[in-house]
């Protein structure tokens, strides 16, 4: 049931918003992992991020995709946590508590498990628009229980300017999505957080909104 | 017997014929580059075809239908270009709602076309927008960077707007040629640009030494430029008593207008994706890059065209 309201979701708002009102420029699609487990190592501007990942995927895979979200934003009120659980799908991740690794990962492995596409937001937080926040060492103690998981940087850039944090008026613009190389088995938080760093430059050279947003 | 079988669609007789014509010198095209493609494989070539293929039988399926719809078409390409120019360029987070506002002078300005009013759709965006859209800004009490934005917008929408709608407006004059009905213009005017950049570049390609603007686009040349113009001037003047109201030698001088401001639209926004350091505008349509990169030239030779008509015949 879930399945295919996400599926009526994606084909009937998710898909006409972001291909028409937005509008994308895909570098290297072919680098999109189709089939689970992954892990999708997204930068993060916008709630349309989300979107624009559903979006490139086959209607018949996009249950595959989980977003790992911020359980204190997503479940503050009843109908938001029902849209984010029962449509959208996602993995709901507590920020403040102390939690150890395997609890608070334990849905997050569940779904390694179960052959699906983890997407996930290694700065935390949309912050700033356009702007990147130093990313966070958490997806890496998810990843060390799973280490053959491959883990795919994924840039984004221009939705920070077509819907904002804050902001309710979508205004339409074209947005770039690029994809890079999966990394695999890598050894340490330090390793790699300087990779998905490394990773996210390069693939915002790519896009040809980039250099156009920032502010002077 | 074509006539008959072809009789569902709702397009005048010589501009069909046109359209038919179209399509078989793309079928032409198509197998020079299957040819080519044997002795050397080029991917951006053959997408290049492939979208010709998509971009064409959209156009006729949407002339088909009718008057309105093809106006609709039009609106959404200024849409499409408008919003692929706003992409590229500096824009500051406070000019959202200012933007929000240009993108709905579209709607308007399609409307007025469709009504046939022409005393608005001559002034909508030159006057009202041009007042309005920087009081947008103002009220977003931002100073810092207000120049260039009042500028950077009212650019995008005259060319992605108010140029565009020009084809849509040629819909609506009276018809004067009945044969070809009022889409005889649009696919006079769509067809010469298109072919004039096809022709500039071909002449470029084989003949050409003499760069003509190094410092906007290294690969113009002279040889390109006078080849394409003088190309389609021939082939406007033949063309255009099939297609529009103009006499052989109006339609001589049609082709000099358009194959000239065809050139300068395309540098033009040549000269944009230079100042971005960017190569394409999008990649909506494989292998040409974006809708701006496709629909550069037209720009130029849509308002010219239409008042270089406008004054000789209505």
């Amino acid at each position: 049931m879930n399945r295919i309201i996400k599926i009526l979701f994606v084909l009937l708002i998710v898909r006409p918003v972001v291909l028409i009102i937005l509008g994308l420029n895909i570098h290297n699609r072919n680098k999109l992992p189709l089939n689970g487990p992954a892990i999708i190592a997204a930068n993060h501007n916008s709630h349309l991020d989300t979107m624009v990942l559903f979006s490139l995927y086959p209607l018949l895979q996009v249950h595959k995709l989980r977003p790992v979200a911020a359980a204190d934003y997503f479940l503050s009120n009843p109908l938001l946590a029902w849209f984010s659980i029962h449509v959208i799908g996602i993995i709901p991740l507590s920020r403040s508590g102390r939690k150890k690794p395997q609890v608070l990962f334990a849905e997050c492995h569940k779904a390694i498990d179960n052959g699906d596409i983890l997407i996930l937001f290694p700065e935390g937080t949309r912050g700033k628009p356009e702007e990147a926040s130093t990313l966070k060492k958490g997806i890496f103690h998810l990843v060390k229980e799973r280490p053959a998981t491959p883990i795919i940087p994924l840039v984004t850039h221009g939705l920070g300017r077509a819907l904002p944090k804050g902001e309710a008026l979508l205004v339409p613009f074209n947005c770039d999505i690029a994809i890079g190389d999966a990394l695999v088995e890598v050894e340490s938080s330090t390793e790699l957080l300087a990779e998905l760093t490394d990773s996210y430059a390069k693939l915002l050279n790519d896009c040809l909104t980039y250099n156009t947003t920032d502010e002077i | 017997m074509i006539n008959n079988a072809l009789s569902f669609l709702n397009i005048p007789q010589h501009s069909l014929h046109f359209m038919l014509l179209v399509l078989g010198l793309l079928t032409v095209a198509t197998a020079i580059q299957m040819i080519l493609a044997i002795k050397k494989p080029n991917l951006e070539l053959q997408q290049r075809v492939t979208s010709w293929w998509w971009i064409i039988g959209l156009l006729f399926l949407v002339f088909s239908i009718g008057t309105n719809t093809t106006i609709f078409f039009f609106g959404f390409i200024s849409f499409l270009a408008l919003k692929e120019f706003l992409s590229i360029v500096q824009t500051r987070q406070a000019d959202r709602n200012a933007i929000f506002w240009a993108y709905l002078s579209i709607p308007l300005q399609y409307y007025w076309v469709a009504i046939g009013w022409y005393g608005m759709f001559i002034i909508f965006i030159p006057v009202y927008m041009f007042l309005y859209l920087p009081l947008r800004l103002i009220l977003k009490g931002d100073t810092d960077g207000f120049i260039k934005s009042a500028g950077t917008l009212q650019w995008a929408v005259m060319l992605n707007v108010f140029a565009v709608s020009h084809i849509a407006y040629l819909l609506i004059l009276p018809e004067k040629n009945i044969a070809a009905g009022n889409i005889g213009l649009v696919i006079f005017l769509l067809f010469m640009t298109q072919f004039n950049d096809v022709s500039q570049y071909i002449w470029g390609k084989t003949l050409g030494k003499h760069k003509i603007l190094p410092k906007v686009s290294p690969n113009k040349t002279w040889e390109g430029f006078v080849g394409g113009l003088i190309t389609i001037t021939l082939v406007a003047g033949f063309i255009a008593p099939y297609l529009t109201p103009l006499s052989q030698i109006q339609g001589f001088t049609a082709g000099v207008l358009i194959s000239f401001s065809g050139f300068i639209g395309d540098v033009v926004i040549s000269s944009v994706k230079r100042d971005l350091h960017i190569k394409d505008c999008g990649n909506l349509l494989p292998g040409h890059g974006g809708i701006l990169d496709r629909i550069d030239s037209l720009i130029y030779t849509a308002p010219l065209f239409f008042h270089y008509i406008y004054y000789l015949h209505y």
